[in-house]
């Protein structure tokens, strides 16, 4: 395909709209009391209200109220002190009541901003992206199609409904056009995912895991002739399960727009399925024709009328803003900017914070995310957050080496084997026989078997030519199978060599 | 005969030691078995539960507890009440063998004064209609003429009552079904403040609308069942949380001297057949005889509550029956895609009335459609609540026939569906602003003989002043009368 990023650029300018879902963490749903804990067994957490039966009732959770409230307030949105919620009517075998209790047109937050920064070619850009609303909902069950090839509905022999996490509380926050991004809109996206993550993670009210759709992202995109002030046609990108595919999601739709434009040809309204593996979409539901959900006002459901006293104090105890904090940790661990962007980037930011809370050092504990680990992950293409290993298997980590107990060698294993799956440190540890090896007559037989095999080499160093040891200390490393701590190594053999 | 007695005498016997609840609840059965045959008022009867729940009031008398007033007393329950593990069809072939898991808040409440639940009784298909002709089982009978209706859409608790099958039933009112059914049958039922009886349980038809409430044959029997079931619940948020009025008291009060008594001049004329008229106007005599001063009032949205109605009710219930959808529970039709299914069950499982509200409720909530439709039903229902309002500035209570006609005969308005809506007329104001109602036997329309209701309705939460007013009337006319009304009623039965 002749129609590059570069090209797409020169001739149109992208529209975004992010709509992002987020299951708050409130321990009951949003209607009914029934638990919310992820991967229970299917239908064990429902009850008569969130399976819809005939007459019963909704309740509001007022935790889930509290919640997006302060979510409305970390957004610099206005709250309503009247709002109501409506019914959205549309069949759906997984909707238990064929229609979702929403908010419609009197959502509780509306009119807020989130300030993100990126790094572009020109150094840090700061952009303020624009929330038109943030409200309620609940979630729906889940369809799982079975039989057929693919686990979608088409070429399925029968469904399974799953209404666990119907009714689950969502919070809907929507941003209004964001324009002016040029070639920046996939890091822009992405950015604005991961602020927004980041504040729900602060405030927690949700537990923010894409991969578990906790934090669910639809990116609406659109192309625009360079100069048009009206919009263009819209996709809706749905299944983007991490902040890497929402910037190669937005990317990939950018260039699919371009290219069927540039042939002369028109984007079709409809939602678009983000795939993984390769990275591009493919079409979903046609919108070209809008659906009418007939929503009116939830007659089973009192107004929600916050005082505010109740706003207030959810204002006060809202905690630090990430930025804030973000400029709080740089100061106090003292990193450069650089290094700071490449936490950020990798997404360890947290992780390190929580590592050095445990009571690692912050350059050693940054070491070993933005390394070891990071490289693992993308080894197996996956971010650094998603593996197994916890800020506390790097602080112990980490401590084993300040006592003696690992090498940096060794505890690149140890890594390495929490990652793998094979249990914490120290399970690793006694499971692997792994060891320091600081006894002195085995590591001088291996010494002496070291010296014996160059011997001209170790002329050298007893010679006075220290740097010669070198070759030496590999060749015990290598014969104690990287088990000996290179430093003690070091000082006996020159020892041995009359140069200690 | 027991059965013939009030629930509160009843429970005078019971009490006494005259009776226990296990007899009183077998002549009751002996009593179903009997009538009902001809007048067709239970879909469920229960006779192994109530008999074991009689048991068990009966051994909580003897142990001593301190028992409510209900205790061990039978009752009839409207079949759009959830009771655990009791068929609950709402007169509908889609619910056909559900067998709910859970109690509605008013069972529970019946459970908690230890009420004995004989049934479940039959309705209008989900509580659409105003005769039980729309229930996809059978027509019920009015035990006053087996040829005529015993109204709707809580047709089989009415007449449950008047054929002596059970001494109190609960119904639900949307927009009159449980006012009308008592009108036509000559007993009483009261559609209690919007809140003030939770729905939890009751199957929706239309949320904003739908009101459980206490049906009787005598205004105390109400009152007590009444302040049995009201109060505040968690599980329903549209239920009101404050105190219960004084029922009971004001039942057992019926003092009306010096209270001011408006008659709304909209609610009479046309379309009422002037015997129901004439015994209205003589209810308001003995009214004035008894102290209460009377004055006509206007309220002139009312002409508009119907049509208001009839957008609002058929919008919500549009909504609250698209769950019927064979996927968890009830009817399933047909085999392929859950779509297909869906329709086949959908087409199959609902009559004909109610795939009518459907429709319209459907097309009044469309986009484009809906500022014009239900957005201007609100705003009517807006302001019949300021006519509400004003009136009640005029008056201590307001009052009317409760419906317009006697009972027609069955089949009479089956294909003319703007005839059978009519019969609500006078009811529907008091649900579009969530206000009480109550209606009582005001005599034998001279025409047919046939019994007709006067209509009491009062402010929010002041339910306590339609038994004020109810009993005071009661008295004065069953004094005139020599007994109760249903004593004038043809005997049932072969005993």
């Amino acid at each position: 395909m002749g129609f590059t990023y570069e090209t797409l650029l020169t001739k149109y300018e992208p529209v975004l709209g992010l709509e992002v879902h987020v299951e708050l963490g409130t321990k009951s749903k949003m209607f009914c009391g029934c638990s919310t804990v992820f991967g229970a067994e299917p239908n064990t957490q429902t009850c008569p209200v969130c399976l819809g039966l005939p007459g019963s009732l909704p309740v509001v959770n007022e935790k889930a109220i509290e919640y997006t409230i302060a979510i409305g307030l970390a957004l610099n949105c206005t709250i309503a002190p009247y709002s109501r919620f409506a019914r959205k009517n549309y069949f759906y075998p997984d909707m238990p009541k064929n229609f979702q209790t929403s908010q419609y047109d009197e959502p509780i937050c509306s009119n807020g901003f989130l300030d993100i920064s990126i790094e572009t070619d020109a150094g840090t850009k700061d952009f303020r992206i624009e929330i038109e609303r943030v409200h309620m909902e609940e979630d729906t069950g889940k369809s799982l199609h079975m039989g057929g090839a693919t686990g979608r509905i088409h070429g399925a022999d029968y469904s399974l409904l799953d209404y666990n996490r119907a009714g689950i509380p969502l919070v809907e926050i929507v941003t209004k056009p964001i324009v002016g991004t040029g070639k920046y809109a996939p890091e822009v996206a992405r950015a604005y995912v991961a602020e927004l993550r980041d504040i729900l993670r602060a405030l927690g009210v949700s537990d923010v895991k894409m991969e578990q759709g906790s934090l669910r992202c639809d990116a609406n995109v659109s192309l625009r002739p360079i100069g048009e002030s009206k919009f263009g046609t819209r996709s809706e990108t749905k299944n983007v399960n991490s902040l890497r595919s929402v910037e190669r999601a937005v990317r990939s739709e950018m260039l699919r727009h371009g290219s069927l434009l540039d042939e002369g040809r028109r984007v079709i309204q409809e939602t678009r399925h983000f795939h993984e593996n390769t990275g591009e979409t493919t079409a979903g539901r046609s919108k070209e024709q809008a659906e009418d959900y007939r929503y009116f006002p939830e007659p089973d459901l009192a107004p929600v009328t916050p005082s505010k006293d109740f706003i207030e104090k959810i204002r006060s105890s809202l905690p630090e803003k990430p930025s804030t904090r973000r400029k709080r940790l740089q100061e106090n661990w003292q990193v450069p900017d650089k290094e700071m962007a490449a936490m950020i980037n990798a997404d360890v930011l947290d992780l390190v914070a929580a590592t050095v809370e445990l009571g690692a050092d912050p350059t050693r504990a940054r070491g070993w995310w933005l390394g070891e680990i990071a490289r693992l992950a993308n080894e197996r293409e996956v971010s650094a957050g998603e593996l197994p290993i916890t800020p506390k298997d790097v602080s112990e980590i980490v401590q084993l080496i300040d006592s003696g107990e690992l090498t940096d060698k060794l505890a690149r294993q140890v890594v390495e084997g929490v990652i793998n799956g094979e249990g914490r440190p120290k399970e690793i540890i006694a499971n692997r026989g792994i060891k320091v090896v600081s006894d002195d007559s085995a590591l001088l037989s291996a010494i002496e078997k070291a010296i014996a095999a160059q011997p001209d080499i170790a002329e050298k160093v007893r010679g006075g030519h220290i740097p010669a040891a070198g070759a030496l200390i590999g060749a015990v490393m290598k014969e104690t199978k990287g088990q000996a701590d290179a430093a003690k190594v070091r000082e006996l053999l020159l020892r041995h060599l009359g140069q200690g | 005969m027991i059965v013939n007695k009030s629930a509160i005498e009843m429970s005078q016997l019971l009490k006494d030691g005259e009776i226990s609840s296990v007899d009183l609840t077998k002549a009751h059965l002996e009593r179903i078995d009997e009538v009902d045959g001809q007048v067709k008022a239970f879909l469920y009867v229960d006779r192994e539960g109530a008999l074991a729940q009689a048991q068990l009031v009966d051994t909580k008398r003897k142990s001593g507890e301190k028992l409510s007033p209900l205790a061990g007393v039978p009752l009839a329950l409207k079949d759009v009440m959830t009771q655990r593990g009791i068929p609950t069809t709402c007169g509908s072939k889609m619910l056909e063998g559900w067998r709910p898991p859970y109690d509605s808040t008013v069972v529970t409440r019946l459970r908690s004064s230890d009420v004995v639940i004989l049934g479940k009784t039959n309705c209008d298909e989900f509580a659409m209609g105003s005769s039980t002709e729309n229930s996809a089982y059978f027509p019920t009978r009015n035990p006053w003429d087996l040829n005529r209706i015993p109204g709707g859409s809580g047709g089989g608790s009415s007449a449950s009552l008047a054929a002596y099958e059970a001494p109190l039933a609960i119904g639900t009112d949307t927009g009159g079904s449980i006012r009308q059914p008592a009108a036509v049958t000559g007993t009483v039922g009261v559609k209690p403040t919007y809140g003030g009886v939770s729905r939890y349980g009751l199957v929706a038809f239309s949320s904003s609308l739908d009101q459980a409430g206490p049906c009787a044959r005598t205004v105390l029997d109400a009152a007590y069942l009444h302040e049995a079931i009201a109060g505040y619940d968690p599980l329903d948020s549209t239920s009101i949380n404050a105190p219960v009025p004084p029922i009971v008291a004001a039942a057992k009060d019926g003092n009306v001297k010096g209270m001011k008594i408006g008659v709304i001049k909209e609610l009479q004329g046309d379309g009422y057949q002037p015997g129901v008229l004439k015994l209205f106007n003589q209810s308001l005599e003995e009214l004035a005889n008894l102290g209460a001063e009377i004055v006509e009032v206007s309220c002139k949205y009312f002409d508009y509550a119907l049509a208001a109605y009839y957008l609002i009710a058929p919008s919500e219930c549009s909504s609250n029956l698209a769950r019927f959808d064979a996927m968890r529970y009830g009817l399933r039709i047909g085999e392929g895609s859950a779509e297909s299914v869906m329709n086949s069950t959908r087409a199959a499982g609902f009559g004909k009335e109610v795939k009518r509200r459907i429709i319209l409720g459907t097309y009044a909530l469309s986009s484009g459609y809906y500022d014009a439709y239900y957005g201007s039903a609100q705003k009517v229902r807006t302001l019949i609540s300021q006519d509400f309002k004003a009136a009640f500035e005029k008056a201590d209570v307001l009052v009317s026939p409760t419906a317009p006609t006697t009972a027609f005969k069955i089949g009479e308005k089956s294909n003319d569906p703007i005839a059978m809506y009519l019969n609500d007329i006078a009811t529907i104001p008091t649900n579009l602003a969530g206000v009480c109602g109550m209606s009582l036997p005001s005599g034998l329309a001279e025409e047919d003989g046939l019994p007709a209701g006067f209509q009491i309705m009062a402010g929010a939460m002041k339910d306590d002043r339609l038994y004020k007013v109810g009993a005071a009337l009661e008295n004065a006319l069953v004094k005139k009368w020599g007994g109760g009304i249903l004593e004038q009623a043809p005997r049932l039965g072969i005993k």
